[in-house]
Parts: structure tokens; sequence; C-alpha cells
């Protein structure tokens, strides 16, 4: 974060028209953004830190609500029938990942619980295992990033239970296109990263030309890949858009 | 054995004719094992958890072989560090190698076409020049192993990530059971074993159905059959083999070690070699289980290995520790990494318990251990 934070005040000091920062830390970056406005750069923020970034000046956000993709994804789940859920959260602290299960809780009202583990795949898998044997009334499973998804798959398709529980998962990877397609996965949700990178560059570049700029933030996720589009996405994909 | 008993104060008793000829009961011969205070911390731990966790699924044997399964993995690794530490030396770069081993494994594999044997050498070639590499540092340079393997922990994981961004462009490589498929090598780190055994158990209705309506136990994973495996090996040279009299030595005091004829460079380059290899096996386990490698892979697996050595009874100063010591020291850990999720504690305080419980353990070892010793 200190290295993010040199990086960025070196970005500052070169006086650019405008600047796109992924604004994961407001301490560490809040002042430098404040002090990029202050000197009449044009700053937009990507990816995370949408919530707070205006506080110092930023234009306008362009990415997902954590919290608002986790609730929508419960929303999701429960119109697929699901009562009770649980949340695999895989790192706790990291800012985005319990913003989402967070909002993931939220969005079932108090039917759903968050389940900690560390970042071990076996450990992940067996806490899945365990948690479901103790808890046989659950029917939804979030997990919050690849890292999850991929041994909690390989947990319900040992037990051939992937039809037995709607499973879902935040961001996409190979292993997750696959089994969405073949329909072992319900849904991922994508923040479409790639227009996370090209929007704000546009809209800087509209900015600088004829002083045009988006009244308000863009939310670029969560944007639901099923077994409908995953062939379109694992195509999309290997270009790398997706 | 030898080693051990003759590191230990002998009782002062002026009578006896010559205390070093005296014949030692067994049972005083075993209360000073190290080993014993790790017995005596799993024996808490598990009763901790047949309380706490009464009336769940943990104790099931469903639920033993999930937290075996924990164990085993964590206890590959702990061995080798075990001996390691008696040794005298520490390796920090094991988790990182475990990063790297999955690596090298999956994108020879996957991306090249390599069949899954020679990728699985590849990884284990590469382990051990790199315990070479870490034990030639030590002995040359007479840094602490400690610095030494701490680069290596950074240098490893940064070459996993270089290597799989530069080659693949993603730092997640998947798709290898495809690979997996009649190669008797793989083999040999995949699967389960006794699958007849469980399954005619089942037909006899002696194993429950799970919340999947399968039998709950298949098999044994194979990661509990290497556990034991090399657990079993490495006590066997430790208390059996000269050379294992030769570990003792170098890590209880390396120049006297020396000077009656202890190959102590080589004895402490081969050690690390053995970290660097079983954490090469640990990554095969893992990577053959999952079928997909990952560079994050192994995070923080050196300090978990440490802290089951230390569980187990080992000195961090070296000289002095045990193989089995190591095993129930990774018990320990597995026990209470699963066993939290039956004793209905809210998740968000995973660490603190895991930390409390770890700590309780040690404690508890070290008083028993104290105890043992006044014992006589």
């Amino acid at each position: 974060m200190a290295k993010m934070q040199q990086l960025v005040e070196a970005a500052v000091a070169s006086n650019p028209d405008g600047l796109i920062v992924s604004f994961t830390d407001e301490d560490a970056l809040g002042r430098i953004v404040q002090k990029a406005t202050n000197n009449g750069i044009p700053v937009i923020t990507i990816n995370s830190g949408g919530d707070v970034a205006r506080k110092y000046g930023a234009r306008l956000h362009v990415g997902q609500s954590e919290y608002e993709a986790g609730k929508q994804a419960a929303e999701r789940m429960q119109e697929m029938g699901v009562k009770k859920a649980v949340c695999v959260n895989h790192e706790q602290g990291n800012q985005g990942l319990d913003q989402r299960c967070d909002g993931f809780l939220k969005g079932f009202d108090g039917n759903a619980e968050q389940l900690a583990t560390t970042y071990d795949p076996t450990a992940i898998r067996n806490a899945v295992v365990a948690y479901l044997n103790e808890h046989k009334d659950v029917r939804g499973i979030l997990t919050l990033g690849t890292l999850a998804a991929e041994p909690m798959l390989q947990a319900m398709r040992e037990q051939g239970a992937t039809d037995m529980f709607t499973l879902a998962t935040f961001d996409l990877s190979p292993g997750i296109l696959q089994a969405l397609e073949k329909g072992d996965m319900d849904f991922a949700i994508d923040q479409q990263q790639y227009l996370q990178g090209y929007l704000p560059v546009m809209f800087l570049d509209q900015y600088a030309k004829h002083g045009l700029l988006p009244a308000g933030d863009v939310p670029t996720g969560p944007g639901f890949v099923t077994q409908e589009n995953a062939a379109q996405v694992i195509k999309l994909s290997q270009q790398g858009i997706r | 054995m030898q080693s051990n008993t003759s590191s230990k104060p002998a009782p002062h008793s002026s009578e006896k004719p010559d205390e070093r000829i005296q014949r030692v009961p067994f049972w005083k011969k075993a209360l000073s094992r190290p080993e014993l205070g790790a017995l005596a911390g799993t024996v808490l731990v598990l009763a901790f958890f047949i309380v706490a966790a009464s009336g769940t699924g943990m104790f099931t044997p469903a639920g033993i072989v999930n937290f075996l399964e924990v164990a085993a993995q964590l206890g590959i690794i702990a061995t080798a560090a075990a001996l390691l530490m008696i040794g005298g030396e520490f390796d920090l770069s094991i988790g990182s190698m475990i990063g790297l081993a999955g690596i090298l494994i999956a994108i020879p594999a996957v991306e090249y076409g390599w069949p899954l044997w020679a990728a699985i050498l590849l990884a284990f070639s590469c382990a051990g020049l790199v315990g070479w590499i870490n034990g030639n540092l030590v002995n040359k340079t007479g840094l602490p192993s400690f610095i030494v393997t701490l680069g290596f922990l950074f240098i490893l994981r940064g070459l996993a990530i270089g290597i799989s961004r530069l080659l693949t462009g993603r730092t997640q490589i998947g798709g290898i059971h495809e690979h997996m498929q009649g190669d008797w090598f793989a083999a040999l780190f995949s699967g389960e074993v006794a699958t007849g055994l469980f399954s005619w158990m089942a037909a006899q209705g002696w194993i429950a159905t799970n919340f999947a309506g399968n039998p709950l136990v298949t098999g044994i994973p194979v990661s509990i059959v290497w556990w034991l495996g090399l657990t079993a090996v490495a006590t066997w040279v430790l208390l059996c083999t000269p050379y294992g009299n030769w570990i003792f030595a170098s890590g209880g005091d390396a120049n006297a070690a020396r000077n009656s004829g202890v190959p102590v460079r080589r004895v402490k380059i081969s050690l690390f070699m053995f970290t660097a290899f079983s954490a090469t096996i640990f990554a095969c386990l893992q990577v053959m289980d999952t079928g997909s490698a990952d560079t994050i892979r192994g995070l923080l697996k050196e300090l978990e290995a440490i802290i089951a050595v230390v569980i187990g009874g080992a000195l961090l100063t070296g000289g002095y520790g045990s193989a089995i010591g190591a095993a129930l020291g990774a018990l320990i850990f597995g026990l209470v990494q699963m066993g939290i999720f039956y004793t209905g504690v809210n998740t968000d305080w995973f660490q603190v318990f895991l930390g409390v419980m770890l700590l309780v353990a040690v404690l508890f070892n070290n008083f028993m251990r104290k105890k043992a010793m006044e014992a006589k």
C-alpha cells in the first residue's frame, strides 16, 4: 500500500490531464487524491472505494458496489427458491469481500450465515462439507472469489450434489465458466473489469477535449453470468475482454 | 533414542555405583520423550471438542477423515520441518515452495502437454535444487537460516507469480484432472485407499450417509497415508540410524559434532532438500486433489509447520524434538481448525479461537513436560 501511495503521489506530481486510480484505501490515498483535485486534476476512481471517493473531490466512480452486488446475489438466489444460504469468506478483513458478504446476508434478512475460512483449498473444501453436514437446511452457497469457488465446486462434485444446491460465486475463472456451462454452478457475478479500464479513459478523453463528463457514478456490475451466456463469455475471456 | 536419553541430565544419587550404566525404567524413559507433552495436548484438545462438539458430526467417520485430511497435509511438511529444526535450522521458504511446485507441475502439463509424471519430476528436481541452494548458502555464509530462507520465501513466491503470469497470463491454472488419467505417478498423490473396505462397511449399515445421501466416508484420502508413512520413516531415521544421530548432533552442537566426525554440512543440506521435497509432496497432493494450481497456495504454511513442530515438543534452538511430536502437533492444528465449525462459534472469531487453542495446547505441553522431568 505504501508503494502504491508513492506511485500515485508521483503520478500527481507529474501534473497530468486526468487521474484514474483504484481507491483501495481511504486513509492511504485520500490525501493524495485531495491534492490532485485541489490542483485541478480531474480524478476518476475505479474498482473500489466508490462510496468514499467523492469526499476527496473525485468526479465519479466506475465500478461495482460490492455491497449492492452481494444483495442482488441474495435476491437472485431467493428467486431460485433458496430459503437458507451460506457465504464462504476466505479472507476476512478484506473490505471488498466483507462488503460482498454483508450485502448477501442483508439480502437474506437473517436466513444466511457467514463461514470464515483460510486461503487453503483443502481447508475451504472440508469446512464447506463440515458446515453442510451440521446445517442440513442450507441450500444456497455463495463464494466470494475464484479461490474459494473451486474447492466448493469440488466438494459438491465429489458428493454428486451440484443439483441439490444453488451455487454462486463472485468473479470468473476458466474452471468457473466451465462449471456454469455444464450447469454445475448456477450463476457467477462479474464486475466487468474491462469496462472499468475502458470507460474512465474515454470519459477523461472527452473531458479534456470538450469538458464533457457523466454526472453520476457508473456501476459496471454486477453482471450475471449463467448457463445461457457462459459460452459467449468463455470466447470473450480468451480475448481478455471478460 | 540413544542421543536423546544421553542428553537428559541424569538423576543425582550418590548411593548408586555409576549412574551412566543404571537401568532406566520404561515409564521414566517414556516420560522424558519430547512427544509426551504433545500427546497430553492432543488429549486435552480432543477432550475439549468431545465436550464442545458433542452431538455433532465431528467424531463420525466423515468428521474424522475431514479433520485428519487437513492435519495430514500440514503433517507432511511438519515432519520435514521437525527434522530440520532438530538439525538446528529453519526453513521459511516451505510455503512459497508449495506455490512454486504447484505451478511447475501445472504449467508443463496443461500448457505444454507434458505427461504429468514428467512435470512432477521437474517440480521435484527444482525443489531439490532450491533445498541444495538453501543449505549451501547457510553453510557457506554462516548466516542464520531464518534470514536466508526468508529471502527464498519472497524469491520462490515471486517466481511462482512471475513464471505463471509470463507463460499463461494468469495466476491460477486449472484443468489438471484431465491429464491424470492413466498416469501411474500422479496416482500416487491422488484418490483414496481402502475404498472397498469402506463401501463394504456402508453396505453393512455401519457408516451413516451425509447431506447428499452418500456414504459419509468412501475411503482414506491418500494424503493421510503419506503423512503416516513419512512420520514413520522419519521416526525410524531419527531413532534407529546413524544419520538420525548426526541430525541430533548437528543441531545440539555443530562444532562438537564436526570435531567428532559428523558431516554437519552434508546433513544440513540434505535436511533442507527434504523440506523442499516435502513441500513438493504437499503441492502434488493438493494439485491432484483440487485439479488446479494457484500461486497463492501454501501461504503461511511455513509458520503452521513450525507451530506444529513446536507443539510437538521440539526446541527452537535445535538438538531436541521428534517426528511423532510433529505429527501430533499437526493433528492438534487440524482438530482445532476444523473443530470450530462444529462448536457453533461465530466464524468471525475463527483466528482468535485457533490462536487461543494452540497457545493452550503449547502451555499444557510445557507444563506436562516439566512435571515429567520433575518426576524423576
